[in-house]
């Protein structure tokens, strides 16, 4: 070996050093900035992305989704499957096997009781578990033994991985949180503010909706790991402000969900402190079509109900039309630049259930208007709106207020209009938008106008639930509060036949094709929904800081515990 | 004077009353809804249930009973049992805030010593401002320094914090730099704390630039108020008597006028105290000092309704004792001023 070599190998090591041979804690401090702030450091009080995040650090999950929605194994050994005997064949248990001698942050051993005891903490009576959701199939949560737990489910599960996968669901310490079960959990402010966890850090302290102050715990399972000694996680203020502080000011070194008009996020870049990292899940950006009358004339009983039918948007050629007018490029272009691309799908992800269709990707205002002609919908009294029997195409668009969605609303009532309807815009505070307050007009469920458009995701990588959303009946009505997740109320029997098949399907090929079969026939068929743009997450971190994986189907933080300081 | 304080005071009671009846009404109308924040990935049966959990379910009035009850009975008890180690409020329930599930008053014990040193630093730092150049500037009415005084003020006035604020950060803290002198923190720091002189000198630096957004705020009113007192007091047949008996310029206007022209001032000074524990909500979400008007804005988006009763009501406490206050300072400082 010559010596150039020699010093070629040293260089390239040295290189690679502070990466690999980091000792825990050696890289000082980190700064991580939220602009909204915790409240409260368990995820199952509250449904919160922020909550959930900034505890990802302290409690973790047997096992979570890596960026590329692969499952990870945390806590657990394995990711039980059915080809390795953890999953039952009948897909009603799961059986997971736990590392050997995790510790929680106190010392003390972790268990399979501790994640028998999460189980019984969310679903204990009169508690109000913000993750209730994660555990409504499961029957019941056994220990088989100190390492193994058994999870049975009341019917076969497709998806088994929903109870302890995942950021939303993590285990915690059945010693710290006994006495905390149903009413009383809000009385256990300390446990709700300390939790002990298994992850890499632990809360030194937390001032709720302000800041925690953590530190590198030492009983975490790798010896090497977190580089960072301690962190302060600062919440609040506002998302140019967090952008600021990391890519301008370079106060901070992460910077969470940067939802920024693109040009102000590229003007930020040019302080050259750190650079934005994007990453795609999701969320979709669409246009929901009101399929009933929510006319005021209307006795409150009939307004926005099946009962009454939508005077035009039942027609599915005016909703194809307004599809058509629509640009995807331009409006992408306008509000989310890199972190948003064009889409048609309702499921834009993983590759698995996406489908295939591009049909809606080029504008055509021309075929708009000539299909509103074929459908009968033409101008007959000369006012510039094109009206049948007597009902003029009026339409009401309405959204929460947030800039990029009011930009939105006048480009596609420009083009709206072109196509010769009338459109009002309307916009809500998000707050009462999505409060879904029974007792408001103003709600997206109640959907007192013909059309609204917001940005909707699921849990995880399953879309099972998410398209179940639009099964027949689970529309708000005023028999269930207005509360229901069928926001269109659509209702076809045969998309409800294919979901109870699709909720039988274990084979995961055959899942993805029915999902994408359902998927269409809300999209590119009907036109019920009408998306718009698959929605990226920007988050953006310091030239100094290494390791960030960008991960929009877990907790950003997931893999805090791999994070380091690159030496300038 | 001590009568007239009494009775005050127990006005006081039914006025704040109906302040908690009209708080608790507007709220219950005000739209909104604590699961606005939970994403629409958790289903509706399950936000209902984390509803029923914060008590949103039971009656309006049974709420506000509630509400009195835990404030006015069990808060005190708590605090007793801080002071000395008792423990009556063993096992009650607080009020409880529905974002953190923790009882607010420990939150507002948590924030009030940040509001009190960056909101009452400026605002003393106004004050001491404000002063001199109200006096100066009376004294020499229409002159360049008056001239440039009232367009400063103006400016300040006028000019929404909001602004001021962010061109700060982008003057100080984005085009300064990083090893300048000159170079101020754009987000406070709230986990520091002072234990030695350098620790304090970045104290010092990390308030620099929310003390003197609200100081130019502040000092742009009261200098305005001393500004005007002055004024009508130079004017006065018995200043013309103190320079006839001879009296020197500065005793004049320091003594003589200042005095008499301070006792507005002083009182316009008290009512705006309130607003020191009302914490500036837009100059502390500018630069995430974590006071009470950020709890408070971050309670109304969230619509979390225990945490804006209790903390609007403890500003209306705040106001009715500090017009008590200026009321019976006016009475004082003038000694023709009497209300029994």
């Amino acid at each position: 070996m010559s010596l150039r070599s020699v010093l070629l190998g040293a260089v390239a090591l040295s290189a690679v050093a502070p990466a690999a041979f980091a000792e825990r804690g050696s890289d000082g401090h980190v700064n991580i900035i939220y602009w909204q702030a915790p409240s409260v450091l368990n995820p199952y009080m509250s449904g919160g992305t922020k909550d959930i995040e900034s505890s990802s650090m302290i409690l973790e999950p047997l096992g979570r989704f890596d960026e590329t929605g692969a499952l990870v194994p945390f806590l657990a050994e394995e990711i039980p499957t059915v080809e390795n005997g953890g999953v039952s064949e009948d897909l009603t248990t799961i059986t997971w096997k736990l590392k050997e001698g995790l510790l929680w942050s106190d010392g003390t051993p972790m268990t399979s009781e501790d994640v028998v005891f999460t189980y019984e903490y969310c679903t204990a009576e009169g508690f109000g578990c913000a993750q209730g959701a994660k555990f409504d199939s499961v029957s019941s949560v056994e220990a088989l033994d100190d390492l193994t737990v058994k999870v049975t489910f009341s019917a076969p599960q497709p998806n088994p991985y929903l109870p302890f996968m995942g950021g939303q669901s993590p285990i915690v310490q059945k010693a710290q949180f006994q006495d905390c079960l149903g009413d009383a959990a809000s009385t256990c402010t300390e446990a709700n503010f300390n939790p002990i966890g298994t992850g890499p850090f632990v809360v030194d302290e937390f001032k709720p909706n302000d800041v925690i102050s953590m530190s590198a715990n030492p009983n975490y399972r790798d010896p090497n790991k977190p580089a960072f000694a301690t962190v302060t996680f600062k919440g609040g203020g506002d998302a140019a402000s967090a952008g600021r502080a990391v890519l301008e000011t370079g106060e901070f070194d992460y910077a969470w969900n940067l939802q920024l008009a693109p040009e102000v996020i590229a003007e930020m870049e040019k302080g050259g402190q750190g650079k934005t990292v994007v990453g795609f899940g999701t969320l979709v950006e669409r246009i929901e079509m009101n399929l009933t009358d929510p006319s005021s004339d209307l006795p409150a009983d009939v307004r926005a109900t099946r009962e009454a039918p939508h005077p035009f948007l039942s027609d599915v050629r005016v909703r194809k039309a307004l599809s058509m007018a629509i640009d995807r490029e331009i409006l992408v272009e306008i509000g989310y630049g890199e972190a948003g691309r064009p889409t048609c799908n309702l499921v834009p992800a993983p590759e698995l259930y996406a489908s295939p269709n591009t049909d809606c990707m080029t504008q055509d205002l021309e075929g708009a208007k000539a299909l509103l002609d074929e459908a009968g919908w033409v101008d007959t009294n000369g006012n510039g709106i094109r009206d049948k029997d007597g009902v003029e195409m009026e339409i009401l668009f309405q959204t929460s207020t947030n800039a990029v969605r009011q930009n939105f609303q006048d480009a596609i009532k420009a083009w709206w209009e072109m196509i010769g309807a009338s459109v009002e815009l309307r916009n809500v505070s998000g707050s009462v938008f999505f409060g879904g307050d029974a007792g408001s007009p103003d709600t997206f469920q109640k959907f007192y106008a013909d059309t609204e458009m917001y940005a909707n995701n699921f849990d995880g990588t399953d879309p099972q639930a998410y398209l179940a959303q639009y099964r027949c009946d689970n529309e708000p009505q005023p028999d269930n509060q207005w509360q229901g997740e069928n926001i269109n109320r659509y209702c076809d029997p045969e998309y409800d036949a294919l979901l109870d098949e699709l909720a039988q399907t274990g084979e995961l090929e055959k899942r993805g094709e029915i999902a994408i079969k359902l998927n269409e026939m809300l999209t590119k068929e009907s036109y019920t929904i009408v998306p718009l743009v698959d929605r990226g997450r920007v988050s953006a971190h310091s030239n100094t800081l290494g390791g960030v994986v960008l991960n929009t189907w877990d907790s950003e933080l997931w893999n805090v515990a791999d994070w380091y300081r690159i030496e300038e | 004077m001590l009568n007239f304080t009494l009775r005050r005071l127990l006005i006081a009671v039914p006025t704040l009353l109906a302040s908690a009846v009209v708080i608790f009404g507007l709220l219950q109308l005000a739209p909104g809804d604590p699961m606005a924040n939970v994403p629409l990935t958790v289903p509706p049966e399950v936000k209902q249930r984390m509803r029923e959990a914060l008590g949103l379910g039971e009656p309006i009035h049974i709420q506000f009973w509630k509400w009195l009850v835990q404030f006015f009975w069990i808060e005190p008890q708590v605090l007793i049992d801080h002071i000395f180690g008792t423990s009556l409020s063993e096992g009650k329930l607080r009020v409880i805030s529905w974002q953190t599930r923790s009882p607010v008053m420990d939150i507002v014990v948590q924030r009030l010593p940040q509001t009190l040193w960056v909101v009452g630093t400026s605002y003393a730092v106004g004050i001491l401002i404000a002063l001199p150049i109200g006096i100066y500037s009376a004294y020499r009415q229409y002159s360049v320094f008056d001239q440039a005084g009232t367009f400063i003020s103006m400016v300040g006035y006028s000019v929404p914090t909001f602004f001021t604020g962010v061109l700060l950060i982008v003057i100080f803290s984005v085009n300064m730099p990083r090893e300048s002198f000159f170079w101020f923190p754009s987000i406070y720091d709230t986990t520091h704390v002072v234990d030695s002189w350098s620790a304090f000198g970045f104290q010092v630096r990390q308030m620099f630039l929310p003390v003197m957004v609200l100081a130019l705020y502040n000092a742009a009113q009261i200098s305005r108020f001393m500004r005007a007192s002055m004024l009508d007091n130079l004017n006065q047949d018995y200043v013309r008597t103190a320079r006839a008996k001879g009296a020197g310029e500065r005793v004049v206007v320091l003594v003589h006028v200042l005095r008499n022209s301070l006792i507005p001032v002083v009182t316009v000074i008290a009512l705006g105290v309130p607003q020191v524990f009302g914490g500036a909500i837009i100059t502390e979400q500018v630069f995430k000092v974590n006071g009470l008007g950020h709890l408070l804005i971050g309670a109304i988006e969230a619509n979390d309704l225990p945490m804006v009763q209790t903390l609007t009501f403890i500003f209306a406490v705040l106001i009715v004792l500090f017009n008590l206050i200026a009321d019976v300072l006016y009475g004082i400082l003038d000694p023709r001023i009497r209300y029994d």
